[in-house]
């Protein structure tokens, strides 16, 4: 039989039953994506050989961007626990047909989180003593252990998903492994979905503990300050439409129809009602936070604030514009219909989230606690650019590669087919 | 709130209405800790001192205008933020005095220790130490060379204690029991005008602990409950309110 030249050059790996772009329109996108990675890999290359001096971080902001960027990502990775959590052990079978990119995100989101890491740590060839030297009060131990786990179960979550490959799956031995990993998905969804708890609660208690910053010092519960419990819940009610968000532009940029707007809404529902629940309690923290933390601390509300960057209006934006109105529309069948409104929600949603990370993060320590200290302000420079889009081009690569060759969105032949009908 | 107590508790009285912001102190940690002078100065949150003198003002005009100089080392808490937060375990609270320790070779540089500190007391080595024109000659062989990527911290010149403790082990005396004098921090040593009074706040003996329970010392953002072993002295109630975030209805203690 002929060959068929009018199909990509690599047509044989793809998925069963899709189409994809040619090989060199994929090519051009590798390569700007690649570029992409490339600069960022030059700042990763300067950091590691000149040290942190490279970076615009100092003794005031010992964290920054990175670690701003750490916390939002791993935040938005978390549909990939959350999703599983709901589809394998609560049964929840629709969300199937986006559990797979759940959990390619999650993969994504956690280990460009440990790429960014290793640049941050200023010994990063010491990086092993939080297993070896650990220090069981700190939460940040949690945090290692628990992300180094976690990180494993994506992996193993992932692997299926590889051996399905068209070509792999007719090698028997990893049909079997892959069939096999499957059947023992619902033990590690419910693994990971533990290890993410933790280490989610563990990177909000990390600065719930830190009572010499009243800006994010939390009373709490039992061993647990607040903002362990606010972190994990604003994570689960976020990570859901992050992943809907990611599959939306893969469809605009694909020009296919890669998941059901049900799944969608669905998602989004879920997300909605867990923003419901954290709003509750994060208006509730804000109030506490408003009545006892500061006055116990000597400092009025106004004193949290200063100027455009660590102004008011960054509160209120998380509060109101990202929190109360996306979480009205996700909870609204009618407004939740409204594609405009709902991708609009969506986006809000995220974009809250990382607005408290990065107050939690920079304005903690931009703010002056000693009363005969200044505010200080922080921009991140080139380097620090640089590295953070080297996570989202290794992102952009991961899942393009992902979506061309591995069968990640089980509903993308039957939608497609009804488009063409 | 739980502190950590010692048979032994080094600690400072700075008395601020007769500190002068000379810098002297400045000076005389750098060169008796091995601080690396940095090619670029001008980034004042990227520099190496482990203690800084800060400049405060009573804010009115002239000829009300008012100021003190606040000198700020590591203020060795006894409750210390930095301590519980430390993934490995690289700085402690421990036995030696009460002195917060910083293990160089354990940090990992994640400069959470940083965040949690409220006095801006641990600095981090964002670049590789180079001491220009053979300037290594002149380091003090018993204080360690910290490398890049490290956070260090004033340790009340603790190799200075060590020093101490050892002559009086050769001299068959009691090293725990130490005269006051005998151990000083370089700080203290160089101040001009004995604004810097180190000792023993444990020992009755010791000026340090008189000072200490004067009705006129203060201890920074004592309401946060680090319980530092720093206290500063003054007569000016305006400086003392400075010392705490005071409420602008709130009286001063004491």
């Amino acid at each position: 039989m002929g060959k068929n030249y009018s199909l990509p050059a690599d047509h044989e790996l793809f998925p069963e039953g899709t189409s994809r772009c040619s090989l060199t329109k994929f090519s051009i996108w590798m390569g700007l994506v690649g570029a992409v990675a490339l600069w960022g890999l030059y700042a990763a290359f300067r950091v590691l050989a000149e040290g942190l001096g490279v970076t615009a971080l100092d003794d005031y902001f010992g964290f920054g961007l990175w670690i701003t960027f750490d916390l939002a990502v791993i935040a938005l990775g978390a549909g990939a626990f959350f999703t599983g959590l709901l589809r394998y052990i609560l049964n929840i079978d629709p969300l199937k047909n986006i559990i797979n990119l759940t959990v390619i995100i999650g993969f994504i989101c956690y280990s460009g989180a440990m790429l960014i890491l290793v640049l941050d740590v200023g010994q990063p060839i010491r990086a092993w003593f939080g297993y070896w030297h650990a220090n069981v009060h700190s939460m940040l131990t949690e945090v290692i252990f628990c992300i180094t786990c976690y990180l494993i179960v994506l992996i193993i979550e992932y692997v299926p998903l590889i051996l399905e490959q068209k070509q792999l799956n007719k090698i028997p031995v990893l049909h079997h492994i892959a069939h096999n990993l499957h059947v023992w998905m619902p033990l590690f969804a419910g693994i990971g979905a533990f290890l993410s708890t933790f280490h989610q609660g563990s990177l909000g208690g990390m600065y719930g503990v830190l009572f010499g910053r009243p800006y994010v010092l939390r009373d709490g519960f039992f061993i647990w300050p607040w903002t362990f419990f606010l972190f994990v819940i604003s994570a689960v009610g976020s990570g859901p439409v992050f992943t809907v968000l990611i599959a939306t532009i893969m469809e605009k940029m694909t020009g296919k129809k890669l998941v059901s707007w049900e799944i969608k809404t669905l998602m989004g529902k879920i997300a909605g009602a867990m923003l419901l629940v954290y709003l509750v309690f994060k208006f509730a923290d804000t109030y506490a936070w408003a009545i006892d933390v500061l006055p116990r601390s000597g400092l009025t509300f106004d004193q949290n604030f200063y100027q455009t960057i660590y102004g008011k209006w960054l509160l209120w934006s998380e509060l109101f514009l990202c929190g109360v109105i996306p979480c009205v529309i996700l909870l609204t069948p009618k407004l939740r219909n409204n594609p405009v409104l709902f991708y609009s929600a969506a986006f809000l949603d995220c974009a809250g989230i990382t607005i408290n990370r990065y107050v939690f993060t920079v304005q903690a320590l931009a703010m002056p606690v000693l009363p005969f200290d200044t505010w200080e302000t922080y921009a991140p420079n080139w380097a620090e650019w640089g590295a953070s889009a080297l996570v989202l081009a290794y992102g952009a690569i991961i899942l393009s590669l992902s979506y061309r060759y591995l069968p990640v969105f089980p509903q993308e032949r039957s939608l497609n087919a009804t488009k063409s009908n | 709130m739980q502190t950590k107590e010692f048979t032994i508790k080094w600690g400072m009285a700075i008395d601020l209405d007769k500190c002068t912001g000379c810098g002297a102190c400045m000076v005389a940690c750098q060169a008796e800790n091995n601080l690396a002078p940095i090619a670029d100065a001008s980034n004042k949150i990227k520099v190496m001192n482990w203690i800084t003198v800060y400049e405060l003002s009573n804010g009115k005009p002239y000829p009300e205008h008012d100021v003190a100089y606040l000198p700020r080392p590591c203020q060795q808490c006894g409750h210390p933020p930095c301590v519980s937060v430390c993934p490995v375990i690289a700085t402690d609270k421990n036995e030696e005095g009460g002195i917060v320790s910083q293990v160089t070779p354990r940090c990992i540089g994640c400069r959470y220790c940083m965040a949690a500190c409220p006095y801006h007391a641990r600095y981090f080595n964002w670049r590789d130490p180079v001491w220009p024109g053979g300037l290594e000659k002149a380091l003090t062989p018993d204080v360690s060379v910290r490398p890049r990527g490290v956070v260090e911290k004033c340790t009340f010149c603790h190799h200075r204690w060590m020093a101490a403790k050892d002559k009086a082990i050769v001299e068959g005396r009691d090293p725990m029991d130490l005269a006051e004098g005998e151990y000083v921090t370089s700080c203290t040593e160089a101040c001009p005008n004995g604004a810097i009074t180190f000792g023993d706040l444990n020992n009755e003996e010791h000026e340090v602990a008189k000072l200490a329970s004067s009705k006129h010392a203060h201890r920074l953002l004592e309401r946060l409950g680090a319980h530092t072993q720093v206290y500063y002295v003054s007569r000016r109630e305006w400086v003392l309110r400075q010392l705490d975030n005071y409420l602008e209805d709130e009286k001063v203690k004491g």
